[in-house]
């Protein structure tokens, strides 16, 4: 273990730093971000048919994973970090399988 | 002077990998809400349902909270470079984007109650404001703790080189958004193109 008085320069620099995105990136993947929101609303007001919720289910994970990994930065620091977050996620997916299974359930009892 | 910061047997800053073993937990609390208001999505007891919600209304509000996490990666990235002035201009945009999404939400729960959704109208009702709020909550604590940052770094209490301060905030604020990433197409667009079928 270290310690250090300037300790922002220490960790993160040696961590990830020389791997971050400029500003114009950043930019690039808001608009990526804003163009599938778009086609989220869009779902709304044209008619999808049976594509629309997978579809709006894949661009809520595309969107997902661009914020996560390049506004949250975990594409370019630690694997560690990844797998906090993700380790929480999918135990929060298991409450969502849960809820579904139960809700499925429900209904299958009541019909 | 600054307590010296430790960092992990893993050559990690564990200020950053605390922030992650928070952020994930963070999943666990917000899945439970949400598995509730996908359980009480049907039980509205007579009341209004989910066709009370206005998309094109929450769309713009989604937009606005989305590009908060820009200008707060911009935020970041300034401080990482040493530059406060301008850190504190784009922590400025983000904490104002925030309060309209903010102001979004708080609009949007008095038109919901006029039109009858009031919190204990229904199972539905409950679970999508306890759902909401609690997200609207974590909003606010954002806007407070970009608020800190700003006032922090004026009074020199933060310096250019501590742009892991900046950086955490940042973690946290870009967690809200995707949590309403995940809320804006669950909670509201899929049961209302449901509805619509």
């Amino acid at each position: 273990m270290s310690s250090t008085d300037a300790p922002e320069q220490a960790s993160s620099t040696d961590e990830h730093d020389d791997h971050h995105p400029t500003p114009r990136q950043y930019v690039n993947i808001a608009v990526v971000l804003a163009v599938l929101t778009a086609l989220e609303v869009s779902t709304y007001f044209l008619d999808f048919g049976v594509i629309a919720i997978p579809l709006l289910v894949i661009l809520m994970v595309v969107k997902f994973l661009y914020v996560a990994g390049w506004f949250m930065h975990l594409k370019f620091d630690s694997r560690v970090f990844g797998r906090m977050m993700y380790t929480g996620l999918f135990l929060a997916l298991g409450l969502y399988a849960l809820a579904i299974i139960v809700i499925l359930f429900d209904s299958a009892t009541i019909a | 002077m600054a307590a010296g910061v430790e960092t992990t047997t893993m050559g990690l800053d564990h200020r950053k990998l605390g922030m992650w073993t928070f952020l994930g937990s963070e999943f666990l609390f917000f899945g439970a809400f949400v598995s509730a208001y996908l359980l009480y999505l049907d039980t509205t007891a007579g009341g209004p349902g989910v066709e009370i919600f206005d998309i094109p209304f929450t769309s713009i509000s989604s937009f606005v909270l989305l590009m908060s996490s820009l200008t707060m990666v911009l935020a970041h990235h300034a401080h990482a470079q040493g530059d406060l002035r301008r850190m504190r201009l784009w922590i400025l945009a983000t904490a104002g984007q925030g309060a309209v999404f903010l102001g979004g939400q708080v609009f949007e729960f008095n038109v919901f109650v006029r039109e009858g959704l009031t919190i204990s109208e229904s199972p539905f009702a409950s679970s999508f404001y306890v759902l909401t709020g609690f997200h609207g909550m974590h909003v606010f604590v954002g806007i407070l703790l970009l608020m800190s940052v700003y006032v922090l770094s004026l009074i020199g209490k933060i310096k250019p080189t501590q742009h892991v301060k900046t950086e955490m905030i940042g973690l946290y604020w870009h967690f809200v958004d995707i949590v309403w990433v995940v809320i804006f197409t669950v909670v509201y667009l899929i049961p209302e193109i449901a509805v619509l079928e």
